[in-house]
């Protein structure tokens, strides 16, 4: 247990530091970040499956410059790999039920604990304008390696304190009888298949034309779907 | 979030030969780039990595790096600057420039005052709303039909960074050509029309992966289940588009899913 919180909260660490900081080449993303914490515990499927879930639902939040946004980076690692634990001890529909909105509520702590590093940045630069105003290169490098170092910091916290609540909790759950676990799936896939839908109008309505192509691509999916279900 | 920014009007200037721009200092700023928004605040905002990011070329001033002409370009680099991230390379090779060429420092001053909007919303049209939600659609269409997850995941992060990578190189290019006159390269198809057709494809694959999507998750229980699932997904999608700005869907579904959870597990209790 220990050893895993501590890999989870150095994944977190690693995945929170690329949503704003360093690269920001979406590595973060949940399909990305919570099958890395499945295939950590010893389940790329099911990390996929609940990456799959939180990634519908990221759709929505997009991270313009200062505006609030769910972090996603430290909290999908510990959601697919709570998703995995709970699998490996029990189903994994009550295991999902648990890790998605568990992954949707550390990632909406992420958020906010971005803000204050965000205040944290402004205090220390505030404290350094006469150094910048004078062309200090040490203290503009200085600056980066900071708030770099205080990202990583916080989102491995984070992670780490995801982690040692979620693994017990859904190994506790996973394994209590639930008559009505077979509607927990299809609960959290209408409700993600929502978002994204909506997110997704939302986002290109604007753009002429587009209202086909959407169509045409519904065609296509409701098509594959009658085939694939049969 | 969407609106056009018009870009700003070129400033005329004396043509002034290109100075030397080393290999060396090209893969230094490169590297940098990626880290432009270490320390994003909400006084100069990313202001400090564009400093950051600027610093290799400066040390080509005369008197070097910690000379009086490179002390004044990094103070003046480093005050409040507002760009999309991927797009601040852009500004970076293009303020590179301007100071390498020696131009007023006031004239440097008010061109990245003016390059600040443009970058902005030219960068959220172009990756937040095009290239971000297009790689994660194809990535959820590949879920759908069934691809493993190492598919899923590298055809996501090969096709996003492809971009993104791109867009950082491509932009420090373009703004190291230009200098000052960088305002022409915004004007360019890929991030005039490129929004566009990124928005289009969003879309084709928005609607074909997330019935997709939500036939693989549901897994089993046959066409009637899955037709259950997408009606109450594309009601609960008419109501979200309905009540646009007042709600956030994925706060009703954090609140409904614990609901769930503790009713399923009182239900057995």
């Amino acid at each position: 247990m220990i050893v895993d919180v501590l890999v989870l909260g150095t994944l977190g660490a690693i995945l929170g530091l690329d949503v704003v900081s360093f690269p920001q080449a979406q590595i973060s993303r949940p399909i990305v970040a919570a099958t890395l914490g499945g295939a950590f515990m010893g389940d790329a499927g099911v990390g996929l499956l609940c990456g799959v879930l939180l990634e519908l639902f990221a759709h929505e939040t997009l991270p313009f410059g200062a505006s609030r946004y769910p972090e996603w980076g430290s909290a999908s690692p510990i959601a697919g790999a709570a998703a995995a634990a709970g699998a490996a001890v029990g189903g994994v529909p009550m295991s999902l039920l648990f890790a998605v909105p568990f992954g949707l509520l550390v990632a909406s702590v992420g958020g906010w604990s971005m803000v204050q590093l965000r205040q944290l940045n402004a205090r220390l630069a505030r404290r350094r304008l006469d150094a910048l105003a004078r062309g200090s290169a040490a203290t503009v490098a200085g600056l980066q390696v900071a708030g770099a170092t205080a990202d990583l910091a916080r989102s491995g916290l984070i992670a780490m304190i995801g982690a040692v609540f979620a693994l017990p909790t859904v190994r506790w759950i996973a394994v209590q009888p639930a008559p009505l676990d077979g509607y927990a799936i299809p609960m959290l896939a209408s409700l993600g298949g929502a978002v994204a839908a909506g997110a997704a109008w939302k986002m290109f309505h604007s753009t002429s034309g587009t209202q086909w192509f959407g169509l045409a691509g519904l065609g296509v999916g409701t098509l594959l779907v009658a085939l694939m279900s049969r | 979030m969407t609106g056009t920014t018009p870009a700003p009007t070129p400033l005329p200037g004396p043509a002034v030969a290109a100075p030397d721009f080393p290999l060396r200092t090209r893969a230094a700023i490169v590297s940098r780039l990626f880290a432009v928004q270490a320390s994003w605040n909400y006084e100069i905002l990313i202001g400090n990595g564009i400093g950051f990011c600027v610093e290799p070329a400066l040390r080509l001033l005369p008197g070097g790096a910690g000379g009086d002409a490179y002390r004044a370009a990094l103070a003046r680099q480093s005050q409040y600057f507002n760009a999309h991230p991927y797009l601040s390379s852009f500004a970076v090779g293009a303020l590179a420039r301007a100071e390498l060429e020696g131009q007023p420092a006031a004239r440097i001053e008010r061109f990245r005052t003016a390059l600040c909007g443009p970058l902005g919303s030219v960068g959220d049209r172009l990756v937040w709303v095009g290239l971000l939600p297009t790689c994660s659609f194809a990535a959820l269409f590949l879920f759908g039909v069934g691809a493993t997850p190492l598919v899923c995941v590298l055809v996501f992060l090969l096709m996003y960074n492809a971009g993104h990578v791109a867009l950082r190189l491509w932009g420090l290019q373009m703004g190291w050509e230009k200098g000052l006159g960088v305002a022409a390269a915004l004007g360019h198809p890929i991030l005039r029309e490129g929004p566009v057709w990124l928005a289009r494809a969003g879309t084709f694959l928005a609607g074909a992966a997330v019935p997709l999507t939500v036939m693989r998750l549901v897994d089993g229980g046959g066409l009637p289940r899955v037709g259950i699932t997408l009606a109450v997904a594309a009601v609960g999608a008419s109501a979200l588009v309905l009540f646009h700005g007042r709600v956030e869907g994925w706060r009703l579904a954090l609140l409904a899913g614990f609901a769930a959870l503790v009713l399923f597990l009182l239900r057995h209790a």
